[in-house]
């Protein structure tokens, strides 16, 4: 079972010297495969600078704490090392890639996470039924990555390649925003039948409860001021529904 | 129509002459010769260089196209370009022999004619003069497949008859030791259709000159351009497209990758829109990946728009390293960083490659980028 483990994790933007600002402020959180967390936080809570930290983005800096995916150092890992190791970032600006088309990335990220290319005719079918699954036209295939989509088309894509690279651990970030209901739906399909599996461990990171209709969560977490301030089960998201952030953002401004 | 002999016609080309004492012996201060490093031509500007080097050209064309070698009097020569600058007048005096490619009335050629010039010596210059016409309503595709060594200067003369297309792959994939400075005219009858690709790898020093002049309206050029530039290696550019007559089109399109020390490419890009060219439409581009420190790049796009009835004129530069947010996306899929930075640039350049008609010469050039990327 993949466990991820987050333990007093401190974070700044920029290089950690002078003119870098801590965002992350010690946060603790564990994700064990078969669960589904939901990070919510209001905007400039810090909830994308985790996703990215754990992803290892360079704009970010690491000043303490410990991340570990089964006990192995994710933080002393490349980019595509932590990729190659089971983790998944879903993005919530995919960029686009110029004369890099769909098939091709994705026929290189699975034989890299793989280790080994995949036999043409099967990975051709596989993609085929992967894009089916969440109503992507085969003809995105020989597209240019992510460019001229729409924003709901690159969120399908990104659960695409969730679903094709089938890592330990997911960790979506706001993969929800900026889509219509019907989009919303067909991405969460995606992440549920993801989920059921029972393979991976899913991080749910939102600023709506929108989603959580169609994504159950196991714990909820509430995220303010660079830490989780809060953890419980869905009931907690109901509150948040009602109630919203506010009581959650004084307590953060005050730590 | 086109160049021509008095009228000044823009800032970047004043003059036109067959008379190479016409030009002045240009100093390396001329806006048209600033970026080229004057001391590598080995006396093609000057006239110092030894004329007894040779180009070996084999043809294969197709074979409903003739190909000729003919000599300096052939009247076919000369009528569709004057040239525009010092080495294209010297080339033109200079040239023994010229070859002729014709391709017949309403005929469409079957296969793509390829002309191969080899040098075998750079140490003597060598000049040369090619001239491809296009009778009207003729298709066809012609290679240019430039190889070996030498230092030669040459003229291209592309006629491209009343409703004809034409189709160009120039290679420039010379040895290092190659200086190679070219000119090609095309001029467009009405409604003709000219594509160019120029692939430039290899050579110390490659200059090449494209140009585009109409006869009449409805004619489109699509110019476009991949190169990619290596330590100590200096490759340029020059676009003009001259829009003298109404509702024509022209596009450009030129991108190229940069490494290592004192690689330096140059792109100049000039399209002129004359007062009497109303619904032109026009787009000019050029970019660049610089890929490691130490290298250069000159990008000057210019327009100059002498109507306010156009359809549609603009142009676009960029020139920057490798965008560190494509990077991180492919890493987060896995993918090691020297397989994501080649997967990039083979991206950015193959968007033009692809459109490269002739399977087996895009199969060459692809090969040639995975080379490059391999050093």
């Amino acid at each position: 079972m993949a466990t991820l483990e987050i333990r007093d994790l401190h974070v700044s933007v920029g290089d950690g010297g002078e003119g870098s600002k801590e965002i992350l402020r010690g946060v603790n959180l564990t994700v064990k495969a078969g669960e589904t967390h939901a990070i919510m936080g209001p905007n400039g809570s810090g909830k994308s600078t985790l996703a990215y930290a754990i992803a290892g983005h360079p704009k970010y800096t690491v000043t303490g704490g410990t991340v570990t995916l089964d006990g192995e150092d994710v933080l002393d890992m490349s980019v595509d090392e932590r990729a190659r190791a089971g983790l998944f970032l879903a993005m919530q600006y995919p960029v686009e890639v110029p004369g890099v088309s769909v098939s091709n990335f994705l026929r290189s990220a699975v034989t890299a996470v793989r280790g080994q290319a995949p036999k043409l005719r099967e990975f051709s079918k596989e993609m085929k039924g992967a894009m089916d699954a969440l109503s992507i036209d085969p003809a995105f295939a020989q597209r240019s990555l992510n460019e001229g989509f729409s924003g709901g088309e690159k969120k399908r894509h990104e659960i695409l390649q969730l679903e094709m690279l089938k890592p330990k651990i997911a960790v979506l970030d706001e993969t929800d925003s900026g889509l219509d209901v019907d989009a919303l739906k067909v991405v969460s399909e995606g992440v549920n039948r993801f989920g059921a599996a029972g393979e991976t461990g899913v991080l749910l990171i939102t600023h709506y409860t929108r989603i959580l209709r169609y994504v159950k969560p196991d714990f909820v977490h509430v995220f303010a001021g660079g830490k989780v301030v809060a953890d419980g089960g869905p009931e907690l998201a109901e509150e948040l529904e009602n109630e919203g952030y506010e009581k959650y953002v004084k307590a953060g401004a005050s730590l | 129509m086109g160049l021509d002999t008095t009228k000044p016609l823009s800032t970047l080309h004043e003059r036109a002459s067959f008379e190479v004492a016409d030009f002045e012996v240009p100093t390396g201060r001329e806006e048209e010769w600033r970026f080229t490093p004057l001391r590598r031509l080995r006396g093609l500007h000057n006239g110092s260089a030894d004329a007894d080097g040779k180009i070996i050209i084999e043809a294969a064309p197709a074979p409903e196209v003739t190909v000729e070698t003919v000599a300096r009097d052939d009247a076919r020569l000369g009528k569709a370009f004057v040239p525009a600058d010092r080495v294209s007048a010297q080339a033109w005096a200079s040239f023994t022999e010229a070859t002729v490619v014709t391709v017949p009335k309403e005929v469409e050629a079957s296969a793509p004619t390829v002309l191969r010039l080899r040098g075998e010596d750079a140490s003597a210059a060598a000049y040369g003069h090619t001239t491809v016409i296009l009778e009207p309503f003729a298709r066809a595709t012609v290679v240019l497949a430039h190889r070996g060594s030498a230092t030669y200067a040459d003229n291209v003369e592309f006629v491209v008859g009343d409703g004809a297309a034409l189709s160009v792959i120039s290679l420039q994939d010379w040895d290092d030791d190659s200086v190679h400075v070219s000119h090609q005219y095309a001029r467009l009858g009405r409604d003709a259709r000219f594509t160019s690709h120029n692939i430039s790898l290899g050579g110390d020093l490659v200059r090449v000159s494209p140009s585009v002049a109409y006869d009449g309206p409805g004619g489109d050029a699509e110019l476009y351009g991949v190169y990619f530039a290596d330590g100590g290696q200096h490759l340029e550019h020059r676009l003009l497209v001259d829009h003298s007559v109404p509702n024509c089109r022209s596009r450009v399109d030129y991108r190229g990758a940069l490494q290592d020390q004192d690689a330096h490419a140059v792109w100049i890009g000039d399209v002129i829109i004359r007062a009497e060219a109303e619904g032109t439409d026009t787009y000019e581009l050029n970019r660049n990946l610089v890929l490691t420190d130490g290298t250069r790049v000159d990008s000057v796009p210019n327009l100059e728009i002498l109507t306010g009835e156009v359809a549609g004129a603009g142009h676009a530069s960029a020139s920057g390293r490798l965008d560190d947010e494509h990077l991180f996306y492919l890493q987060a899929r896995g993918i090691p960083f020297d397989q994501a930075r080649r997967m990039v640039v083979r991206g950015f350049l193959g968007q033009l490659v692809e459109r490269i008609e002739v399977a087996d010469v895009r199969a060459k050039v692809e090969a040639a980028i995975e080379a490059e990327l391999d050093r």
